[in-house]
């Protein structure tokens, strides 16, 4: 393979996870929560795609693609639940959503 | 690990590099703007970055896919939903007592140390063997093939995920459920 060795992607996709948990940790705002959770499922997709390339199995690739459609769905989800939160003046803080009674 | 000069390679480590540096720029960009809208579109440029990486390991199909999901529809949904809930700005460092960031930090640096340790050990082991691949790898052509007959089930499963979620997000947003 020309260029890097798959060691090289597999530990760019983990200072990704890293960063992307980091955000999830610190940030408050539950739309820059679910924006970290999209790096990490990107990092996740990018380990996968790199050994899928190392390995020759196309397994990994097929896995990255039902990981886009997952997160997809998440994001429908999670931006529904901000739209409805938003329409009941409540505040989108993480901290201060502790209940999800409707 | 022996690198061998040929210009192709130099060629390819370059556009490597500049995607990875722009990869972490801009994770760190979305993780650090005040402003949500910033961060959606950093993550355009995450997610175009890491296409590149995507074919730089030929796999056309995902790269075009990742394009056209992520930076198509996901962070235009994003931007959507921000714009529609409007400015609220937030500072990073700024919510919660102070040993709630340094646990943050902790745990992410810990996770940081364990997967370059963990990458590190096998890097001279089972991933220093890699396999050689065809044209045929990674086309859209070949991984229709795979899809459709052997992950079939797989993609059934994937299609009705999706349909469950997108009923979820109409409920959740529907107009006639009323506060209670």
């Amino acid at each position: 393979m020309l260029g890097p060795d798959v060691a090289w992607y597999v530990a760019l996709s983990g200072v990704l996870f890293g960063i992307g948990a980091l955000g999830v940790l610190i940030r408050r705002n539950t739309l820059v929560v679910l924006l970290s959770l999209e790096l990490m499922l990107n990092a996740g997709n990018l380990s996968l795609i790199a050994l899928s390339r190392h390995f020759h199995n196309g397994a990994g690739q097929i896995f990255a693609l039902a990981v886009m459609a997952v997160a997809a769905s998440e994001v429908c989800v999670g931006l529904g639940l901000v739209v409805a939160l938003n329409r009941r003046n409540l505040s989108l803080d993480v901290d201060t959503l502790s209940e999800l009674r409707g | 690990m022996i690198l061998a000069f040929s210009a192709s390679n130099v060629v390819v480590w370059i556009v490597w590099l500049a995607a990875a540096f722009a990869c972490l720029g801009s994770a760190v960009a979305v993780i650090s703007f005040t402003n949500p809208f910033y961060s959606a579109l950093a993550l355009i440029g995450n997610l175009g970055s890491l296409a590149v990486m995507y074919l730089l390991l030929s796999a056309e199909f995902v790269a075009a896919a990742q394009v056209l999901v992520y930076a198509g529809a996901v962070v235009v949904m994003f931007l959507f939903v921000i714009a529609y809930v409007g400015p609220r700005r937030e500072t990073p460092w700024s919510g919660g007592p102070g040993w709630q960031t340094v646990g943050a930090v902790a745990a992410a640096g810990a996770l940081l140390v364990e997967i370059v340790v963990v990458v590190g050990m096998q890097a001279s082991g089972s991933l220093s063997h890699e396999t050689k691949v065809g044209a045929e790898f990674g086309t859209p052509a070949w991984i229709g093939r795979i899809f459709l007959v052997d992950h079939l089930f797989a993609f059934e499963i994937t299609s009705v995920v999706l349909l469950i979620a997108a009923m979820g997000g109409v409920i959740l947003g529907s107009h006639t459920r009323r506060a209670t």
